[in-house]
C-alpha cells in the first residue's frame, strides 16, 4: 500500500489523467444508456466532480492527497491554457460582430448582478454600507466579493458570505446552463459572448457551455475574463458610493 | 511539427496575461484583468496570419486542438477541486444572492442579445 501511496503521490498529475478519463467515461456511457443523450455527458461528469468535491474542503477533493494531481490539471495555469486553445476554433468575424454586445453585458451583468445582491443582503437585516456593497460584489463572483470587501474595509464573516455567494453562483452557473441554454437561446456565439459578460463567472460559464455546446466556449471564455476585472473596478468604487448614499 | 502550435499557444497566453498583469496594475486592482481575454485575441491574429502566409502547416495546428481538446477534463478535474463546502455553508444571504442573483442574469440574457444585434444591424 505503502508504494502505492508513493507511486501516486509522485506522479499526481498522471493519476488525475486516469481519473477524470474513467469518469468521462463513465458519465458520457450513462448519458448514452440512461438518458438517452438528453443530459450531455460532459454535465454529467461536471456534477459528478461537484459531489465529489464537497467531501474535501478548500481545494475539494484535492485536499485529499492520493487526489492531490486534480488540483494541478484543474488549476488555474492548464485551465486558462486551454481556454485559449479554444479561441483557435473562433471566428474572429462573429466576435467583431458580437463586440459592442459583450462589452454592454459586461456592464450590465456586474451593475445589476450587484444591485441584486446589495438588495438581498438589505432585506436579510443588513444594513451598513460596507456589508451590503460587499455581499453584492459577492454576487458578481468570488473574487471580486473579497477584493471589494478588503478595499472598504468590510468585517471578515461578512467576506466569507460574499466568497460562499460567488462560489455558489459559479457551482448554479455550472449545472443549470445546459439546462436553461434552450429556453434563452444559448446556441450562437453573439448570445455566448453576452451570456459570458452576464455571468461573468469564468469557470461556471467555461464549464456550462462545455456542457451546453463546446463550439461556443470561445465566445463565452472571452467576455468572462473581462467580468472579474471590471467588477474589481466597479464595486469598490462607484457602485459603493451609491451604496453608502441610498442607506 | 506540433511543438511549434504548442509554442505559439503558449506565446500568445503568456502576452495576453502580460498585458492583463500590466492592466491589472494600471487600473491599481491589481491581479489580471482579462489576460485570457488578450491571450485569445492575440492567437485569433497570429492563426489568421500565419494561415494566410502559408506559415502555418495542420501538424502545427494540431498542437494547439489538442490543447482546447482537453479543455472539458480540465474543466471537469477544476469542478472536483472546487470549495463546495464553502458554497455550502454561507448561510441564507449567499444562498438567496446566488439563486436569485444567477437566475435575474440567465433571464436578462436574451434580451441584452437582442439589443446588441439591432445596433450591429
Amino acid at each position: 500500500m505503502e508504494v502505492i501511496e508513493k507511486l501516486i503521490d509522485k506522479n499526481g498529475l498522471v493519476f488525475a489523467f486516469l481519473l477524470v478519463g474513467i469518469l468521462i467515461a463513465v458519465s458520457y456511457w450513462l448519458s448514452k444508456k440512461v438518458t438517452n443523450k438528453k443530459i450531455p455527458g460532459a454535465a454529467i461528469a461536471i456534477s459528478a466532480a461537484l459531489v465529489f468535491a464537497y467531501f474535501g474542503n478548500e481545494k475539494g477533493i484535492a485536499d485529499f492527497p492520493l487526489f492531490a494531481g486534480m488540483a494541478l490539471l484543474g488549476g488555474s495555469m492548464l485551465r486558462d491554457f486551454a481556454i485559449v486553445a479554444t479561441a483557435m476554433g473562433a471566428s474572429f468575424k462573429e466576435i467583431k460582430k458580437a463586440g459592442l454586445a459583450g462589452i454592454l453585458s459586461l456592464f450590465i451583468g456586474v451593475i445589476f448582478t450587484f444591485s441584486i445582491g446589495a438588495v438581498i443582503a438589505y432585506l436579510m437585516g443588513y444594513t451598513d454600507a460596507k456589508s451590503i456593497a460587499t455581499i453584492g460584489a459577492g454576487a458578481c463572483t468570488y473574487i471580486v466579493g473579497p477584493i471589494t470587501g478588503s478595499a472598504i474595509g468590510a468585517s471578515s464573516d461578512v467576506i466569507a458570505i460574499s466568497i460562499a455567494t460567488g462560489v455558489l453562483k459559479t457551482v448554479l452557473v455550472t449545472i443549470f446552463t445546459p439546462l436553461i441554454a434552450p429556453r434563452i437561446g444559448l446556441n450562437n456565439p453573439n448570445t455566448a459572448m453576452v451570456f459570458g459578460g452576464m455571468m461573468g463567472t469564468t469557470s461556471g460559464v467555461a464549464a456550462g457551455l462545455a456542457a451546453t455546446d463546446p463550439k461556443l466556449v470561445p465566445y463565452g471564455a472571452l467576455t468572462a475574463t473581462f467580468y472579474t476585472g471590471l467588477g474589481a473596478l466597479l464595486c469598490p468604487s462607484i457602485l459603493y458610493y451609491l451604496v453608502q448614499l441610498s442607506v | 511539427m506540433k511543438i511549434y502550435g504548442v509554442a505559439i499557444l503558449a506565446g500568445c497566453y503568456l502576452i495576453g496575461q502580460l498585458i492583463g498583469s500590466y492592466l491589472g496594475v494600471g487600473l491599481g486592482i491589481g491581479g489580471n484583468v482579462g489576460g485570457v481575454g488578450f491571450a485569445m485575441i492575440i492567437l485569433i491574429l497570429v492563426n489568421d496570419r500565419l494561415r494566410k502566409k502559408g506559415l502555418l502547416d495542420t501538424t502545427s495546428e494540431q498542437g494547439v486542438f489538442f490543447w482546447s481538446a482537453m479543455y472539458i477534463p480540465i474543466v471537469i478535474a477544476m469542478s472536483a477541486t472546487q470549495n463546495v463546502t464553502a458554497a455550502l455553508s454561507g448561510g441564507w444571504v449567499a444562498v438567496f444572492a446566488a439563486v436569485i442573483g444567477t437566475a435575474a442574469c440567465f433571464a436578462l440574457v436574451p434580451f441584452v442579445a437582442k439589443i446588441g444585434q439591432s445596433k450591429n444591424q
